[in-house]
């Protein structure tokens, strides 16, 4: 089985208000359609850890490989570019261009990437949403539609540049049960069906359980 | 490179969720720039007419004779004292003709030259203007009123009456408004003039001309030459001022300098004898530009607060693009077009407001004494002013713009979203 992400020895630093060590030589890989997640107590540098191999943050000791790529010590243009093709990101909060319609949130990336004309792009993310069950919620407004509503035109968002890797920080953190079970199906699917990897924090003991893999932080440590 | 439809999108959305904003900065720009062509178009409007009232009948270089005393007196000729230091108090000039020596041939010469567009000549004569019982005394000077009328609008002044009336007329005068008015005389009366030596001459007025200057209007008038010359009891070749125009009033200076050097006469050039007008020019352009100026830095500090207050209301929205893939540069694209758009749209409208209230000014009637030929403000309509404006727009919307989108650009996404 191929890696798609390797970390290597990774550790960070916060120096303000007081220097402070977050992430302690951190190595792991994930392979190509794994489906793992990260747990741990608050505060033990989860998000922290997530920022990193999203490649939003830059500042830190180690190695990153993302794709048999080396990305730490690329410039930020580069990078972006890493994270509009390669990457996608589920947030906790805030997931859409509140005066944009949700079709054109999940058009967004990949008009940025320019690959595909602008209508197939609307009919690939026609698509997505559809399989997230949002496909009638299209030409709504990002800010007039429900929290979990929300959460999964983010999904479809992470999905529309066919991402070799997806990272979500609790993705279903504000969610009911039956809206977390039903993203929890979707991210399922996509690892099987479609071999796309999966990275979730989570303090949801269910959700992790059904997941492929669990990486157990403690002060900035894997633990197991 | 990006596709820069997605950025100009991401740009309208945002200045449309923010209309108000937005159209307020817009108006800050529309304000100076407006203010900037009504005030650039009517300052040089101004400055037009008022040069225009100096050029049109001010001759590029105006020859005379000049009375002085002799530069070389008998004494610097003495061998005896070639190395003393002479001092001799009271020189007085020699009494000589106020005509211009050899007028006849040196015309012919300037006619000639090619850098000179026409000229004209005149005789002036003192006199006293003598109606019914008043006399007044004053100047009056025999012209070719046809040469005047075609190279330096005198029919402009003229305000009752014609020109062509003089010519007709051998015993006509032109009178200045002034005169006219103190002896109470208008077109078709009759007056006297009387010469310096006793001489009597009985004339028709013809016409009666307004220079706008009433220290010329309250003594000069004009007859034909050829009257002038009999007036004086001198022949054709008597002519006391030679007025020459050139093509191009940038070569008036060295012109004048070799006329007065090979000819032996005074000739001196319209810069050198209005030296104020230049003064006033520039000052006029140095206020324009500045009040300009002023009005735009205060519009560009308006766009410089509501980018940046955008910019602080959209921090979401800029942590969003860049964790999908949008990079630095590419956010602070959206900001600066949000400025140039801004400007853009801004400077157009104050470019309709300037063009609209100058067109009011220009038909606001403006009637004076001193300006007979003007009826309205003068409006200088120039296509550079609106270029220049619509260029002023943009840049200092560029420039209020570019420090917020910076701003926005080094925005660290992880801070963003780890503020929520
Ligand atoms: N910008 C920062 N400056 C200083 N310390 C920080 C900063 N961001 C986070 N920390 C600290 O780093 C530690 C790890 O934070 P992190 O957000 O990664 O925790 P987490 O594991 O995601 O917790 P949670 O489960 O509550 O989200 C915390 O102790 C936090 O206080
Ligand atoms: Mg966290």
């Amino acid at each position: 089985m191929s890696t798609i992400i390797e970390a290597n020895n990774i550790n960070k630093y916060f120096r303000k208000p007081m220097l402070f060590h977050v992430l302690k030589d951190i190595s792991f890989n994930i392979n190509k359609g794994e489906f793992v997640s990260i747990m741990g107590k608050s505060g033990c540098g989860k998000s922290t850890l997530l920022y990193i191999l999203s490649t939003m943050d830059t500042d830190y000791e180690g190695e990153l490989i993302l794709g048999g790529q080396k990305l730490t010590g690329k410039s930020g243009n580069e990078l972006s570019k890493v994270r509009n093709e390669k990457i996608g990101f589920v947030f906790q909060f805030h997931y859409l261009l509140p005066e944009f319609s949700v079709l054109q949130n999940v058009m967004l990336p990949a008009r940025k990437l320019g690959r595909k004309s602008y209508n197939e792009i609307e009919k690939d993310a026609m698509k997505s949403l559809s399989l997230l069950g949002i496909g009638d919620q299209a030409k709504k407004k990002a800010s007039m539609i429900s929290g979990g509503e929300k959460q999964r035109a983010a999904i479809a968002r992470a999905l529309i540049n066919d991402p070799k890797i997806i990272m979500g920080d609790e993705p279903t953190g504000n969610l009911d049960s039956k809206n977390s079970d039903n993203v929890f199906n979707i991210f399922r699917q996509l690892s099987s069906e479609l071999g796309i990897s999966l990275l979730m924090v989570t303090h949801d003991q269910d959700f992790a359980k059904n997941t492929d893999r669990i990486i157990e932080m403690e002060d900035g440590h894997i633990i197991g | 490179m990006t596709d820069f439809k997605i950025i100009l999108e991401i740009t309208k959305t945002h200045l449309l969720s923010r209309f108000k904003q937005s159209s307020i900065a817009a108006l800050g720009v529309t304000f100076g720039i407006g203010t900037f062509i009504v005030l650039v178009s009517f300052m040089t409007g101004l400055n037009n007419m008022l040069d225009g009232l100096t050029l049109n009948r001010t001759p590029h270089i105006h020859i005379y004779n000049e009375i002085k005393p002799s530069e070389v007196q008998p004494i610097d000729r003495s061998e005896e004292y070639k190395n003393s230091y002479n001092v001799i108090r009271s020189i007085k000039p020699k009494r000589s003709q106020e005509r211009i020596h050899n007028a006849l041939p040196l015309m012919a010469v300037l006619t000639k030259d090619n850098r000179v567009k026409g000229i004209t000549s005149q005789v002036a004569a003192k006199v006293f203007y003598i109606s019914g019982s008043i006399e007044l005394n004053g100047v009056v000077n025999g012209i070719n009123v046809a040469d005047e009328v075609k190279l330096f609008n005198f029919g402009d002044y003229i305000i009752k009456g014609s020109p062509e009336n003089l010519l007709r007329n051998s015993n006509g005068i032109l009178l200045g408004a002034g005169l006219a008015d103190k002896m109470s005389l208008s077109v078709g009366d009759r007056l006297q003039l009387s010469s310096v030596n006793g001489g009597v001459f009985p004339l028709k007025v013809v016409g009666i001309f307004q220079s706008g200057l009433a220290d010329i209007d309250n003594i000069q008038s004009y007859v034909n030459l050829k009257t002038a010359q009999e007036f004086l009891g001198e022949g054709s070749n008597y002519i006391s001022d030679i007025n020459v125009k050139l093509w191009d009033i940038d070569k008036a200076f060295l012109f004048s300098k070799e006329i007065s050097k090979q000819h032996q006469v005074t000739a001196i050039d319209i810069k050198t004898a209005n030296a104020q007008f230049e003064t006033g020019t520039t000052i006029r352009n140095l206020i324009t530009y500045s009040v300009s100026i002023t009005l735009l830095i205060v519009a560009g500090f308006g766009i410089y607060n509501i980018l940046n207050m955008l910019i602080y209301e959209k921090m979401n929205d800029i942590a969003i693009l860049k964790a999908t893939g949008f990079s630095g540069n590419d956010v602070k694209l959206i900001f600066i077009s949000q400025a140039l758009i801004i400007g853009l749209i801004g400077g157009l409208l104050g470019l309709i407001f300037g063009l609209f209230i100058s067109i009011l000014i220009d038909h606001t009637p403006f009637e004076t004494q001193a300006l007979p030929t003007i009826k309205t403000f003068p409006v200088n309509f120039k296509i550079l002013y609106y270029v220049i404006g619509i260029i002023f727009a943009l840049v200092s919307t560029f420039l209020a713009g570019y420090l917020p989108a910076r701003r926005a650009q080094s925005i660290d996404p992880v801070d963003v979203i780890r503020g929520q």
